[in-house]
């Protein structure tokens, strides 16, 4: 098996100190005035060239902001964030829009040369199209705050399919940003989500129309560059009757020692017959051996499956950041509607994970399907937190929950904390959830016939968590498999 | 801001605590008990472990303190514990939060046993209450802070070192007085090293009257002692009945314990549970029977702070109605409690489209060496199985009681007890049978 051998070349080069993705592109940036208040609201708001509705909605969230206190239920333990010592806003400073690999900011290429994942190509996000021997993923590049760079727009738009950064979407498609917009996750949802309603600086804009099956995966990158930044990030997916778009997100950040905020919203809407597949690697800098440093990523994820018989499932592989906070969640709506959640959520180090989904059965035979593998190693706490639920009127909704975690090492945690709510009589609802450490009689098997510990394990855990990569596309699969073996690395022996 | 009950509860706190039996030292407690009480007043939604069972809703008013039994009470509560008279067990009888002396028997004890009321051994400060009450499973629950400051009555037992009891030891609480009112009991068994014992509770009261049980048993397990403790809630209609078993097992020791609730208006068990020494055995089992308006939530706590310890719960409820079913379980695996094994299992059955069941089964672990799941059903009959059994000819309301009785008969049928095992079936007979009409 290639891929296996290659994730243990991966291993032995990588040190868990040595986060690959730890630096720290040198550019300009231009920043709004550190802290928030109406003015940092008007500030980005205007250099956003904002129509006046969107304003209003900003400071309509930062007014019930002001109101809310920020939540402390979840079993990660932080220290008080100051939201007035964050910056808002960072944006790399640029010319124009990049045309070619020319006008780019040598400085950015730099960064994406070093990066890899989940970007192969410069020249793709740079905007140079050459079809053949890439991948075919259109990106959206999102650099501290602000959208960098989209490629494939013009294949995109032979298709219908619009793939905006957020910001143009808002001038160019007001009717459906406003129509859409907060439409599932609502301005006065929670702390962070209200938050992020009010500052949001950027994030990706797609609209697949009625019937059109979106030629080719969409994806965005997020990195935090900038020192002391907050990152905003707003997602609106929206799926028309009968189409279908499949979506990646991938994160890095730059090793800092202090923590940086990211709390992002991203907001999916399936009409009638519609599929949404949007999946996750998420490697933010998960802090050092100490527990110093690291994102803190606290997001609002929400899929509203509105029409009948459509579909939305959400995949993610949580390796990074210091603590992971998020539940990407279905409200199954229409009938027959269906919603899945695949997770492999890696905590090591002093890494803190409190994640899982929701799936809030409304409508008639609605499905869901939560499939689950936390893995716990060095000192680190890993929870599961999901809720099943199924409303009166939601007759004949099914759910089936497996969440399984490992425990590698005797000084790290993993949790289970399942909510279960049956509201009518024909609902079935399985749960089941095991915790064990990788059995010695697998490792013994591995190690008799010549495999080294740390070999073992990773082919052990790439076996655990098989179920979610597979639902994972090809390309990413491939990276998230060899980001499971680095974030596991330093725990046997 | 107080509600309405809260404020009648520190009312009545002011009222009788110079009246409440004990020393200082349990007056103080008492007083530090309602205070902690006061200070969080009655759980409410937000209080995750209380997130399904909201007492500040669902207690409107406070009742007034049982006054104790008169005659007519007495009387009326002479039936009491009917459902086990045929497995000759030892009872002791509370009415009204209150020890009766004429329905229990506390003759020829075996050797080793020795039973008191607690009120007694509570004013006579009996080292017993002094060196263990509230210390086998210290916790900050409201609903025991609550029951400490109130604590009346309640058997306080003590199973000397490798006694073996013959017969089960059976409390019986009943409700007798025609006034709604308040009771608090407070129990204590200490089954010593290689004690063996069976411990049955029943609580029961008329069905008119919306009378308030708060209940609470401290049982400490000792090392290779063996303890099967059953709880029968059959309340009355109108009853809110809150109760809570602290429970440590020592090394080597085994409990076996069964909730069955089949009564009252709302219900809510409180288990905690510790393994207090190596190597122990738990087996924690909850049937409900449930109809009507009825709200029961068992909520339980095991706690592994010691390595080797192997746990298996099994809730089962039944539901009809627009009744509704908490089951809250959480597993701790403390750091360093390797080789524990903890399964866990809730399972609803929803007999009509009104009933709600809320499942959130918990693992909480800090050692890797572990073997820990947890599994929830919820659902209907399967109409397969009916339709195997209606295809033999059993008509549908044979063939579905036929299925519940399996469906409950698994948490039961773990007990030892020959004659509990029966009067537990039999009283899930009955009340499918009442369910018919």
């Amino acid at each position: 098996m290639p891929a296996v051998q290659e994730t243990v070349e991966q291993v032995r080069r990588i040190d868990v100190d040595q986060y690959k993705y730890g630096f720290v592109t040198d550019i300009e940036s231009d920043k709004a005035p550190k802290g928030l208040s109406e003015d940092t609201v008007r500030f980005i708001s205007a250099k956003k060239d904002e129509p006046e509705w969107m304003l209003a909605w900003r400071l309509d969230a930062y007014r019930h902001w002001l109101t809310m206190r920020e939540p402390r239920w979840s079993r990660v333990d932080y220290p008080q964030i100051d939201y007035q010592d964050l910056y808002y806003y960072s944006a790399p400073k640029r010319k124009a829009g990049p045309k070619s690999l020319d006008e780019i900011d040598p400085e950015i290429l730099k960064t994406y040369a070093k990066l890899g994942i989940p970007l192969r190509e410069q020249e793709i996000l740079a905007g140079v199209e050459r079809e053949g021997t890439y991948s075919r993923v259109a990106v959206d590049a999102v650099f501290d705050s602000v959208s960098v760079a989209t490629t494939f727009k013009e294949e995109l738009k032979k298709a219908g399919v619009i793939f905006l950064p957020i910001s143009e979407a808002i001038k160019q498609h007001p009717d459906l940003v406003r129509k859409y917009l907060g439409s599932v996750v609502p301005v006065t949802d929670n702390f962070f989500a209200t938050l992020n309603s009010a500052v949001f600086s950027d994030g990706s804009f797609v609209y697949v129309p009625e019937g059109v099956r979106c030629p080719m995966e969409l994806s965005t990158y997020f990195r935090i560059n900038e020192k002391n930044t907050g990152q905003f990030e707003r997602t609106l997916i929206i799926a028309d009757k009968g189409s279908y778009v499949s979506y990646l997100e991938g994160c890095t950040a730059p090793m800092r020692d202090e923590n940086q905020l990211h709390a992002a919203v991203v907001e999916l809407v399936a009409l009638d017959d519609a599929e949404i597949k949007y999946s996750t690697v998420q490697n933010w800098y998960p802090g050092d051996a100490e527990g110093r440093g690291g994102i803190y990523n606290f997001v609002t994820k929400r899929g509203d499956c509105r029409g009948r018989n459509s579909k939305i499932s959400w995949t993610q592989v949580e390796t990074g950041s210091a603590i992971t906070w998020k539940y990407p969640s279905c409200i199954l709506r229409g009938d027959n509607s269906r919603g899945e959640f695949y997770s492999i959520a890696i905590s090591n180090g002093r890494q803190q994970v409190d994640s899982g989904t929701k799936m809030l059965h409304l409508g008639k035979n609605s499905s869901s399907r939560i499939i689950s593998k936390g893995i716990a190693a060095g000192k680190s706490n890993n929870t599961y937190r999901g809720l099943v639920s199924a409303h009166r009127k939601a007759t004949g909704a099914r759910n089936f929950t497996n969440c399984d975690s490992l425990l590698i090492g005797d000084h790290c945690g993993a949790h289970t904390v399942p909510y279960i709510e049956a509201k009518n009589a024909s609902t079935v609802f399985e749960h089941e959830a095991t915790t064990s450490k990788i059995s010695d009689a697998q490792l013994f098997y591995c190690r008799q016939r010549g495999l080294s510990a740390e070999e073992a394990v990773a082919l052990i855990v790439n076996g655990f968590v098989k179920d979610v990569l597979q639902q994972l596309p090809m390309e990413f699969a491939v990276e998230a498999q060899k980001l499971i073996s680095i974030s596991l690395e330093g725990s046997v022996g | 801001m107080k509600t309405a009950a809260e404020t009648a509860l520190a009312e009545a706190f002011a009222a009788v605590r110079a009246k409440l039996p004990g020393d200082r030292r349990i007056a103080e407690r008492r007083a530090a008990a309602f205070e902690a009480f006061d200070a969080l007043g009655l759980p409410h939604r937000r209080v995750e472990e209380w997130k399904y069972t909201d007492l500040r809703a669902l207690i409107r008013e406070a009742k007034p303190l049982a006054a104790a039994p008169d005659a007519q009470a007495k009387r009326r509560a002479k039936g009491a514990g009917a459902l086990l008279a045929g497995i000759g067990a030892r009872r002791i009888t509370f009415v009204d939060g209150a020890f009766v002396a004429e329905l229990s028997d506390l003759v020829a004890l075996e050797p080793g046993l020795s039973i008191a009321p607690m009120a007694k051994a509570l004013a006579e400060s009996d080292p017993l209450v002094a060196s263990r009450l509230g210390a086998i499973v210290p916790t900050d629950d409201v609903a025991v802070a609550l029951n400490t400051a109130f604590m009346g009555d309640g058997a306080l037992v003590r199973i000397d070192r490798d006694a073996r009891l013959e017969r089960p030891l059976h409390l019986v609480f009943a409700f007798g007085s025609d006034t709604a009112s308040a009771t608090f009991t407070r129990s204590l068994v200490v089954a010593e090293e290689g004690a063996q014992a069976t411990l049955i509770e029943s609580h029961e009261g008329p069905d008119g009257i919306d009378y308030q049980v708060n209940t609470a048993l401290e049982l400490f397990v000792g090392d290779r002692a063996h303890v099967d403790h059953v709880k029968i809630g059959i309340e009355g209609a109108r009853a809110i009945h809150v109760s809570t078993l602290m429970a440590s097992i020592g090394a080597h020791a085994r409990l076996r314990d069964l909730v069955f609730t089949t009564g009252g208006a709302l219900v809510r068990n409180q288990l905690f549970v510790r393994f207090a020494g190596e190597g122990a055995t738990l087996a924690l089992n909850g049937a409900n029977l449930i109809k009507g308006r009825q709200h029961v939530d068992n909520t339980l706590v095991v706690d592994h702070a010691v390595p080797g310890g192997f746990s298996r719960e099994l809730n089962k409820s039944v539901l009809d109605g627009e009744s509704r079913s908490v089951f809250q379980g959480k597993i701790i695996v403390r750091p360093g409690a390797q080789k524990t094994d903890g399964k866990m299992m809730a399972q609803a059955l929803l007999l009509s489209e009104n009933a709600e069941a809320d499942n959130k089964p918990e693992l909480e672990i800090f050692a890797d060496d572990v073997q820990c799941g947890h599994g929830a059903t919820a659902g209907a009959l399967d109409q397969n199985l009916l339709f195997y059994l209606k295809a033999r000819g059993i008509p549908q309301a044979e063939a579905e009681a036929l299925l519940i009785q399996a469906f409950v008969g698994e948490a039961i049928e773990t007990l030892e007890h020959e004659g509990v095992k029966d009067a537990l079936m039999g009283a899930a007979a009955e009340w499918l049978g009442s369910r018919k009409q």
